[in-house]
């Protein structure tokens, strides 16, 4: 069964990767007209169309799982392959993620009263002596997108406020951003802090920004990279997968 | 820069098929001498004005025909983080005196605006008449001080760097010089907020910049690629300040690997492109600069 809104059809065909078109063509598939319709608003950026259609969709008996899934999430899929295959930029990015957050304004309420597993608990913040957060709250907006609970310890942060923040909000996940080159190894030292302390086997550490590669997460002993806020989503699933199969053995 | 007092300006000396030499990185020189991480180099120019003297002399010393005032980061947002948005004049104007005074005859100082590193509404919070406030403050900072020219760079979106330009100009009787950075992805070059080396030329030439570019973000050889995109599609001036490679760790620090012989290579192909001015960011010492004239020049 084709995608049946027009508009979300259109978008569907700039995911061009078979296995990408796969997995979302599947996601979307047979999914409520007003699902596909508030994908589409959010892929457009339209944040007062995703704030109706939310409101109309619970009204009509949706629950806050499926406008997040049938609904928020795939549209997020389209933006984020959109995103990383240079079809659209930050801008664009930003009014989606807009978009997104008019919905969640109905939905979170719904899934915390719910007691609904999050995907998991990330600490995130911009290293000691850099003041940069575009970056950081890009990838945040994201990893609440898809279903993180985040705490933002903001910038200037020292690998105590990292190791308080953890421990306080009993995270799987740090991330750490830099956009100085300057500032760039304090996400070692970070990482080295986490080990004096005894604490880095208890989560995982991912590390990004503008100068940072994957050579550098590396020898820094991150446990991952991520190119862009959408990798960072990606990344931040594989880390928390990982955590819980190393706990569950 | 009109020739008011009888001596060649930037303008004139490209005009004559002269090749200028931009100066080398700034946060790299004053992290080396004294600027703590995270600190803000701009209270240097009223904290430390003979390291940031220094820093001119230095390079002026290495063959820089145009060295940046200490002011990167000197617009209103960024100093505010800082608590010192009230000095916006202050810290610029004395940031184009210590170059100046470092400034041989007939060499010259360029104020220096970075991004910055806010959205403009709707997009984001700020406003373009904040914005456009700013950067003429800034400009005419750099003038009072003794710069011939500002340098709009590292610019991500067309719109605050058309504004930049327009504010430089309507504030000041400086040449107005503009660069973007770039990131190459699937698609090829592009800036954060999605702008190409053509339109980057199209937009900041039509908001009246003298001089156009790119700078930082990648290492030269990619330089010489979008240099060679932008030459395509303008007969004006153009210049291009190239990191010294990407940044590595080593021991803990930071690096930049590039050497002055690899870098002074690609400096003479963008040279024979041919690019007006060229110069260092990131990572680019002395040495680097010394190899860039060397190679132009040669």
């Amino acid at each position: 069964m084709p995608i049946t809104h027009e508009g979300l059809a259109r978008e569907f065909e700039f995911v061009t990767n078979p296995g990408e078109r796969k997995h979302i063509f599947e996601a979307i598939d047979g999914t409520a007209p007003i699902m596909q319709e508030m994908a589409y608003a959010l892929i457009v950026g339209n944040n007062t169309e995703v704030d109706r259609l939310t409101q109309e969709a619970l009204a009509e008996g949706f629950t806050a799982n499926q406008l997040l899934d049938d609904g928020l999430l795939n549209g997020m899929a389209i933006v984020g392959v959109k995103f990383r295959d240079n079809l659209i930029f930050v801008p664009e990015v930003l009014v989606a993620a807009r978009a997104m957050k008019a919905g969640m304004t109905y939905i979170e309420p719904i899934l915390s009263a719910s007691g609904a597993e999050p995907a998991g608990i990330i600490i995130m913040g911009t290293v000691k002596g850099d003041l940069h957060d575009i970056g950081k709250n890009l990838c945040i907006m994201m990893l609440r997108g898809a279903g993180f609970v985040v705490h933002d310890i903001g910038v200037d942060s020292s690998p105590e406020d990292f190791i308080d923040a953890a421990e306080e909000h009993s995270a799987h996940v740090v991330g750490m951003s830099a956009l100085l080159t300057t500032t760039m190894p304090n996400m070692g030292r970070t990482i080295a802090t986490f080990e004096d302390m005894g604490m880095r086997d208890e989560v995982r550490i991912m590390v990004g920004g503008a100068p940072v590669t994957q050579d550098f997460a590396d020898e820094m002993g991150a446990d991952a990279y991520g190119d862009n806020a959408v990798d960072a989503v990606d990344k931040a699933k594989e880390l928390v997968k990982l955590l819980g199969e190393l706990n569950s053995d | 820069m009109a020739v008011s007092d009888g001596k060649p300006g930037i303008l004139d000396r490209l005009a004559a098929g002269d090749t200028l030499i931009f100066d080398g990185a700034t946060g790299t020189y004053l992290q080396n001498n004294g600027l703590e991480p995270g600190a803000s180099p701009e209270l240097m120019n009223a904290d430390s004005p003979e390291t940031v003297q220094g820093m001119a002399q230095h390079y002026f010393d290495a063959g820089s025909d145009i060295v940046l005032t200490n002011t990167f980061g000197g617009n209103k947002f960024m100093l505010k983080r800082y608590g010192a948005e009230e000095r916006l004049y202050e810290l610029n104007r004395a940031a184009a005196e210590l170059a100046r005074a470092a400034a041989p005859e007939g060499k010259f100082v360029s104020g220096s605006i970075g991004p910055t590193g806010e959205f403009i509404e709707p997009l984001g919070t700020a406003t373009e008449d904040e914005l456009y406030d700013t950067f003429a403050v800034m400009s005419k900072a750099f003038e009072d001080g003794g710069a011939d020219a500002v340098m709009i760079e590292t610019q991500l979106a067309i719109e605050e760097a058309a504004i930049a330009v327009r504010a430089a100009k309507d504030a000041t009787k400086l040449v107005v010089m503009a660069t973007m950075v770039f990131d190459k992805g699937p698609r090829g070059y592009f800036t954060m907020m999605g702008v190409t080396p053509e339109q980057a030329v199209e937009g900041l030439e039509e908001a009246g910049a003298d001089i156009v570019g790119t700078n930082c973000g990648l290492s030269i050889d990619k330089m010489v690629e979008i240099a060679t995109r932008m030459r395509a599609v303008t007969d004006k001036y153009l210049v291009v300040q190239s990191n010294a490679g990407m940044p590595v760790i080593r021991n803990g620090e930071t690096c930049y690997l590039d050497t002055p012989e690899f870098m002074a290579e690609h400096y003479r192909k963008l040279a024979d492109l041919p690019i007006n001015i060229l110069g260092g960011c990131c990572g680019t010492t002395a040495d680097h600069i010394r190899a860039l004239v060397q190679s132009v020049r040669a």
